[in-house]
C-alpha cells in the first residue's frame, strides 16, 4: 500500500476510572507515522504521551478505556486479540524504555534475553539466534559482544543497558521502534552514545521511529516531524523546521523560550511559563493551556481550539492567529 | 585563611564566606572475597574553591563525579577524609557535633526531590519553621507561624497553603516548600543540590527563576550543584567541572562555553545537542568515547586520559595541577595546545 501510513491512529481517547473521578489522559488525538521517518512527541509528564502510544499497543492499566481506532499498517490493533497484539509486539514494533532495567530481566543473562524474541517471533534455533544476537550486539556498539552475552545486566554500565535495550527492540528488524525518553536518565556524554545510535539504525535499517521526549535538543538532533501535547490534547504539529523556526502555538514557544541554551549570551531571566499543568480531571471548559497563556482571548476560555492546517503539514489547535515572538532580554 | 594558591598565582575572592581547601573524602569498601583486602573509593580527591558573598558558583558533573557527596562534605553529613570546610574561619570539618549544628543554621541545602525530602505527616507551615524550632525554642509559635508565612511569600506560596500537607502540592510546588525551609533561618549559604533536575520542564524555569531573585533579595550564596550544564551556566558567576572526584575546570560562567580549556568540558559542551535543527544537523551530538572508569581504580596521572582523545605518555605519568589559563583554572598539561573555540555555532 504505497502512501499508507505505517501507524495511524484517529480520534484515539485514552480515560483512566479512579476512585476520584475519570481521568482523560489522551483525548481525540490522530496520529500518522510514515514509513522510515522520525516522529517526535513532545511534551511534559503527564501531558499523554507515552500513554497515547501504550494504548495503541494494548499496554495500558486495567482501568484504562481505550477508544477510536489505532492501525499499523491498516491493521486495527484496537481489540485486537492479545496473541496478535503479542506478534505485533516485538516483531513488527518495538519499545525502548526511559530506564533500561524496566525492559532488561536481572535473572537472565543478555544473551538469552536477546535470542528469546528470535526463538519465539522467528523460529530461529539457538544457534542461529546467537549469532544474531552478536551481530546486533555490535551494531549497537557493544565491545567484546561474546563475553556480554554471558553477562548479566547488573554488570554492565547505564548506557550499555539502554544499547542492549535497543538491540532487544531491534532484534527482530520491526518497522517502528517506539523511544519513551530513551535518553532521560542517562548522563549527557553517554546521551550522544545513544543518540547517534538511533540515528545509525535509521539509516542502516530504514527503522521508523517514535520519539517520545521533553529534551527540545534531542529532538532538533533526530526528528523529521514534531507533535507537541498539552493535557492530552495535539496542540501543534509541524515538521522540525516549522516547530523550531515557524512556531504557531504559544506552549511550543513557551517551551522553547523557557530552556537555558547554551550560547554565547545567556537570557537575564529564563523566560518561565506561569502556573502550573492543569489536573486532568478538572481540565479547564476551553483550551486546556489558556489560564497560562500570554495570548489569551476571551473565546479561549469557553470553547476548545480544533487541530486546524496553517499551511501544508504545519497545524496548530490556537485561537491567537496574531504573531508569536516574546522577546528575551540576553546579557554578555 | 588560607590563600588558593595555584601556580603561584592566588586566585582572588575577597573575603569568601566559604572555603574549602584539598577536600577529600574517601570511603572504604569490601575488598573481593571474605578476606580481599579493603579498597578505597576516592568520591572526592582534592577539591578546592572559594565561594564568594552572594555568589552562585555551579557544579556540573555526570553521575559518579562526587558533586554530591561535595555537597554532604561541606554540611558535616559524611566524614571528611582530609582538607578543610572553612566557614567564617571556622574550619567545619574539625568541629565537634554540638559545634557544627550551631553553624549549620548558617548553611542549608535545597534536595533534588523536593516531595522525598518533605515529612508527608506535616503540614507546609510544620515544614516551613521546623528549623526555626530547633534553632530557637525558645520563640512563639505564633511568631514561627508569622515567620513562615512571610517565607512562604517570598518563594511563591500562598497563606492559606500553610494547614495542607505535601502531597496536595505538585513537584513545583514541593520544591517552593523545600526552598522556603531553607531559607526561614536567612543562611549565608545554600547549597542546591540538582534543585530542578526532577521537575516538568514548564515549572524547571520558574524554580531557577525564583532562585535567583532569592539571592538578590537576601544576598545569600548558591552552591548549585547539577548535571545539566545550560542550567548551571544559566545561574552560576563561576562553574567548576567534576570528574572522578577531581576538578577538571573552574571558569567564568561565559568563559566555560567560549573557552572551555580541558578536554573533558569540551566534551561536555559538544554532548550537548543544541535546540536548533539546523545547527544539531550540521554539527551532531558527539558521544564521549570509552566508559567511566571505576572510582575504585582511577587512572594514573590525569583521571580523564582513558577517555581523552589528546592524551599523550605524560598524562599517564604526571597528575596534572590546577593551573591559570587565561581566566580558567584548569587540570590538564595540554591546555594551551587543545584549547580552542568550541561549541555547536
Amino acid at each position: 500500500m504505497p502512501g499508507a501510513p505505517l501507524l495511524e491512529a484517529r480520534k484515539l481517547n485514552v480515560e483512566f476510572a479512579t476512585r476520584e473521578g475519570v481521568v482523560r489522559a489522551v483525548s481525540e488525538v490522530d496520529l500518522d507515522l510514515a514509513l522510515g521517518e522520525a516522529l517526535a512527541i513532545v511534551g511534559e509528564s503527564g501531558s499523554g504521551k507515552s500513554q497515547m502510544l501504550l494504548s495503541m499497543l494494548g499496554l495500558t492499566a486495567g482501568n484504562a478505556r481505550v477508544t477510536g481506532s489505532a492501525r499499523f499498517k491498516g491493521e486495527e490493533l484496537l481489540g485486537a486479540s492479545e496473541a496478535r497484539l503479542n506478534q505485533i509486539r516485538g516483531s513488527g514494533i518495538g519499545f525502548v524504555f526511559q530506564d533500561p532495567m524496566t525492559s532488561l530481566n536481572p535473572y537472565l543473562s543478555i544473551g538469552s534475553q536477546l535470542t528469546e524474541p528470535l526463538r519465539i517471533h522467528k523460529g530461529a534455533d539457538r544457534a542461529a539466534a546467537a549469532v544474531q544476537a552478536i551481530e546486533m550486539l555490535k551494531a549497537v556498539h557493544i565491545t567484546e559482544p561474546e563475553r556480554r552475552m554471558r553477562q548479566y545486566p547488573h554488570q554492565l554500565s547505564g548506557g550499555m543497558r539502554q544499547r542492549v535495550a535497543i538491540a532487544m527492540a531491534l532484534i527482530c528488524r520491526p518497522e517502528i521502534l517506539i523511544a519513551d525518553e530513551p535518553t532521560t536518565a542517562l548522563d549527557v556524554t553517554v546521551q550522544a552514545q545513544v543518540l547517534s545510535l538511533l540515528r545509525e539504525i535509521r539509516e542502516r535499517f530504514g527503522t521508523a521511529v517514535v520519539l517520545v521526549t521533553h529534551d527540545l535538543g534531542v529532538i532538533a538532533e533526530l526528528a523529521d516531524r514534531v507533535n507537541v501535547m498539552y493535557a492530552g490534547k495535539i496542540v501543534e504539529r509541524g515538521s522540525v523546521e516549522d516547530i523550531f523556526y515557524h512556531c504557531r502555538h504559544p506552549y511550543t514557544e513557551a517551551l522553547q523560550r523557557s530552556v537555558p541554551q547554551l550560547t554565547e549570551l545567556r537570557p537575564v531571566r529564563l523566560a518561565a511559563i506561569a502556573g502550573y499543568p492543569p489536573n486532568p480531571m478538572r481540565l479547564p471548559p476551553g483550551c486546556s493551556f489558556s489560564p497560562r497563556c500570554p495570548y489569551r482571548l476571551d473565546i479561549c476560555d469557553q470553547s476548545v481550539p480544533p487541530l486546524e492546517s496553517v499551511s501544508p503539514n504545519h497545524a496548530k489547535a490556537c485561537f491567537y492567529e496574531g504573531p508569536l515572538g516574546i522577546t528575551v532580554e540576553m546579557s554578555a | 585563611m588560607t590563600e588558593l594558591i595555584v601556580m603561584n598565582q592566588p586566585i582572588i575572592v575577597t573575603e569568601p564566606i566559604l572555603s574549602v581547601r584539598d577536600l577529600r573524602v574517601h570511603f572504604e569498601v569490601p575488598g573481593e572475597g571474605w578476606f580481599g583486602a579493603r579498597k578505597v573509593l576516592r568520591a572526592v580527591d582534592g577539591v578546592s574553591f572559594d565561594l564568594a558573598r552572594s555568589e552562585t558558583l555551579g557544579i556540573v558533573g555526570e553521575s559518579g563525579c562526587g558533586k554530591s557527596t561535595l555537597a554532604r562534605a561541606i554540611l558535616g553529613l559524611v566524614r571528611v577524609t582530609s582538607g578543610e570546610v572553612c566557614f567564617a574561619g571556622r574550619d567545619l570539618a574539625r568541629l565537634a557535633p554540638e559545634q557544627l549544628r550551631e553553624q549549620r543554621c548558617h548553611l542549608q541545602i535545597i534536595f533534588q526531590d523536593p516531595l522525598a525530602s518533605l515529612d508527608p505527616r506535616m503540614n507546609v507551615g510544620q515544614i516551613v519553621a521546623e528549623p526555626l524550632r530547633s534553632f530557637f525554642p525558645r520563640m512563639t509559635s505564633q511568631e514561627r507561624q508569622s515567620k513562615a508565612v512571610e517565607m512562604m511569600g517570598h518563594v511563591g506560596l500562598l497563606p492559606e497553603h500553610i494547614n495542607r500537607y505535601p502531597h496536595e502540592f505538585s513537584g513545583g510546588q514541593a520544591q517552593r516548600i523545600g526552598i522556603a525551609r531553607a531559607l526561614i533561618l536567612r543562611p549565608e549559604v545554600v547549597i542546591c543540590d540538582e534543585p530542578v533536575s526532577a521537575l516538568d520542564v514548564s515549572i524547571k524555569a520558574q524554580i531557577v527563576n525564583l532562585l535567583v531573585d532569592l539571592q538578590a533579595e537576601f544576598g545569600v550564596s548558591l552552591l548549585f550543584i547539577a548535571h545539566d550544564l545550560a542550567s548551571v551556566r544559566h545561574v552560576s558567576h563561576r562553574v567548576m567541572v567534576l570528574y572522578l572526584g577531581k576538578m577538571m575546570e573552574l571558569a567564568p560562567w561565559d568563559e566555560i562555553y567560549r573557552a572551555p580549556q580541558h578536554p573533558y568540558t569540551q566534551a561536555l559542551i559538544q554532548a550537548i545537542p543544541p535546540a536548533d535543527p539546523r545547527r544539531a544537523r550540521a554539527n551532531p551530538a558527539k558521544p564521549l568515547g570509552g566508559e567511566l572508569p571505576s572510582p575504585i581504580a582511577p587512572p594514573s596521572g590525569c583521571v580523564f586520559r582513558t577517555r581523552c582523545p589528546y592524551a599523550v605518555e605524560r598524562c599517564a605519568q604526571e597528575e596534572p595541577l590546577l593551573r591559570r589559563v587565561g581566566e580558567n583554572l584548569v587540570a590538564c598539561h595540554l591546555a594551551e595546545q587543545v584549547s580552542k573555540p568550541v561549541g555547536n555555532a
